[in-house]
């Protein structure tokens, strides 16, 4: 399976979200996506999976455009796991698990002995099997994470995208999800394009990083070629120190101040003043 | 959760599956809920002024199928037949109409207090019924004031989507909201041909209130393939709205159509909605609380919440309009509001911050 995404420009009202975002995904590769905050990889996720239609530019699955793609096909071949779900209903985890097998069923038939049988092994692979009857309102953040992943993955998807699915959750958790996905990658030749907030998690785990900045790419390809000073400095505005661990064997980046001298210049100035006062 | 006792819990959730666990919970409840419909419907014939036995209402039904099998007396007959048999069919029809299209809004806002007049259609329908009876001879006999309801509710349903349409993009919240801009025009006019133009004010507000007075075979001949055949058709969409409580863009994500569910099932909800209205009136909330009541005791998939929220509607509508026709004639959707409003409060009160 390839993704290709070919000069998508995407707007919001007038304004311009996405320019000229042009990328190849492969068989196997784990993609990490950065940027700050509004940079547009919310709106690349959900361009790809089709839930945006982007102005300009398209996105192929195998050469096979993905606006042509019938909404249950393409749901067989990429899933997503939002950021955010609103869950407002107190439907079952064993539910929602199955609301994934949708793509496979028929309008008039019920889930199958089979499509339990599916559900119940992408549960027990992200442990949440045990959760199965309770309330998705009742789980916590990171069980709820992993029974999103779980809902994702029922759909059994060649590609999967995730919008930083490690966000709110304790470091335990963000390395099993991490862990989870990376196996994915490896063991069943899944290809995953991952926004993630963390630099660290990104560097780690990712085979290749897309850096956006401004809905353009900035950078792209192996984490020690976008990860550096330079980019670091001009996009998410920081000096930071970035080294090599040889224990995990990627690279660490500790950031260490920002740059932004014209904010810095009014801070001292404000807190001037406040001494002043006193 | 330990390793152990999960592997307790997985060996016995594979003893029988989930599936078939949940699939023998939906015949049970259905069948309950049928067999609650059906004795629903003996008791509530045999209540009245003239207390008719159930044995005798048994006989009665028996005889009209052809078969004869106890005895009963002909003016009991009549008065089954004629007066209660089909005011409790209509009732049956408008209480399954009524809180089938409020669990439909309800799942399709993902909102508790959408109910099946969102789009305006009850206060189309009064809107109609009001001109009918200050303006128009009953040219079509008692069946004017239906008709003019009718229209008058998809008037509204007309307008709603006019609105939206020309506020650019369609969202549900769109939807909403032009719903309830629609409701307030059409009562603002209502109030202005009642205070002003109608010397049939009480009849008006006798409508309003709603009630199955009247009610003879033919109207439950003309509703009953209407609700019915739009029951059926909302049924089959249950599981794209099942999906639409993940939220928009997942359902839109594993496969459903999304924008086509939500332009067309509010109007197949609102279309039932007229059905009912037109000849019962605007009975307030049934619509709103069985589908809550429901959702409580059988959970949120549509596939068993549309069904079962039908029958419970069917057999609630029934029973409030015998404690109607003891209490002195009262128009039904006052039993219907003063049943629901402690029933509110408590699920307000039950609701956990």
């Amino acid at each position: 399976m390839r993704l290709r995404v070919d000069r998508v420009q995407f707007y919001y009202e007038a304004r311009k979200v996405l320019d000229e975002i042009c990328f190849e995904a492969g068989e196997g590769e784990f993609i990490g996506l950065i940027g700050p905050n509004g940079s547009g990889k919310t709106t690349l996720l959900k361009i790809i999976d089709g839930i945006l239609k982007p102005r300009i530019g398209s996105v192929y699955l195998d050469c096979k455009h993905i606006s042509k793609l019938d909404p249950r096909e393409l749901a067989k071949e990429l899933a997503m796991v939002p950021q955010t779900a609103d869950l407002s209903f107190d439907l079952k985890v064993f539910d929602v698990v199955m609301m994934g097998r949708y793509p496979y069923l028929g309008r008039f038939s019920f889930e199958r002995e089979i499509d339990e049988e599916k559900v119940r092994f992408w549960m027990r692979l992200t442990n949440t099997l045990h959760l199965a009857e309770r309330s998705i309102k009742e789980v916590s953040g990171g069980e709820r994470q992993r029974v999103l992943i779980a809902r994702a993955l029922a759909q059994e998807p060649r590609i999967l995208l995730l919008d930083e699915p490690t966000s709110n959750l304790d470091v335990c958790y963000q390395i099993e999800i991490m862990n989870l996905l990376k196996e994915l990658v490896e063991r069943l030749g899944l290809t995953i394009l991952c926004a993630i907030h963390d630099l660290n998690l990104a560097a780690r785990y990712s085979d290749k990083i897309i850096l956006i900045n401004d809905g353009k790419i900035k950078s792209i390809g192996k984490p020690v070629e976008v990860l550096t000073k330079e980019n670091l400095r001009d996009v998410f505005k920081i000096e930071a120190k970035i080294e090599y661990d040889r224990g995990s064997g990627s690279l660490t980046i500790i950031p260490i101040k920002t740059v932004a001298p014209e904010f810095e210049k009014s801070k001292r100035s404000i807190f001037s003043k406040a001494l002043r006062k006193r | 959760m330990s390793g152990g006792s999960q592997e307790i819990l997985e060996v016995e959730l594979r003893g029988i599956g989930l599936l078939k666990r949940r699939l023998l919970r939906w015949k049970a409840i259905l069948t309950y809920l049928t067999i609650g419909l059906c004795l629903t419907i003996i008791a509530a014939t045999a209540i009245g002024p003239v207390y008719i036995p159930p044995a005798e209402i048994i006989s009665i039904i028996w005889h009209k199928l052809g078969l004869r099998v106890g005895g009963f007396s002909e003016p009991h007959m009549k008065i089954i037949l004629q007066l209660r048999l089909p005011r409790i069919f209509l009732g049956v029809l408008v209480g399954m109409a009524l809180s089938v299209a409020g669990a439909i809004m309800q799942g399709l806002f993902r909102n508790p207090l959408a109910g099946p007049y969102v789009l305006g259609v009850s206060s189309g329908a009064s809107l109609g019924a009001a001109l009918s009876i200050t303006f128009l001879p009953a040219v079509m006999g008692v069946y004017t004031t239906p008709l003019a309801a009718f229209m008058g509710g998809l008037t509204a349903i007309f307008l709603v989507y006019n609105i939206v349409k020309l506020c650019g993009r369609f969202a549900v919240e769109s939807l909403l909201l032009a719903g309830i801009a629609v409701t307030y025009l059409f009562s603002a006019t209502l109030s202005i041909i009642i205070w002003t133009l109608s010397r049939d004010a009480h009849t008006i507000l006798l409508w309003i209130m709603g009630g199955l007075w009247g009610a003879d075979w033919l109207k439950v001949e003309v509703i009953a393939p209407i609700i019915l055949l739009l029951m059926f058709i909302t049924f089959i969409f249950s599981k794209d709205l099942n999906a639409l409580l993940l939220g928009e863009e997942t359902a839109q994500s594993i496969g459903v159509n999304v924008k086509f569910v939500e332009k067309l099932l509010p109007i197949l909800a609102s279309l039932m909605t007229s059905a009912a209205v037109s000849f019962a009136g605007a009975i307030g909330f049934i619509g709103l609380m069985m589908p809550h009541i429901m959702r409580m005791l059988v959970g949120p998939d549509h596939r068993i919440l549309i069904p079962s929220s039908a029958l419970a509607g069917g057999i609630f509508l029934v029973w409030a309009d015998a404690a109607a026709r003891c209490l002195l004639e009262l128009p039904v959707g006052v039993i219907t509001a003063l049943t629901g409003t402690p029933f509110f409060i408590y699920l307000l009160r039950r609701k956990k911050p």
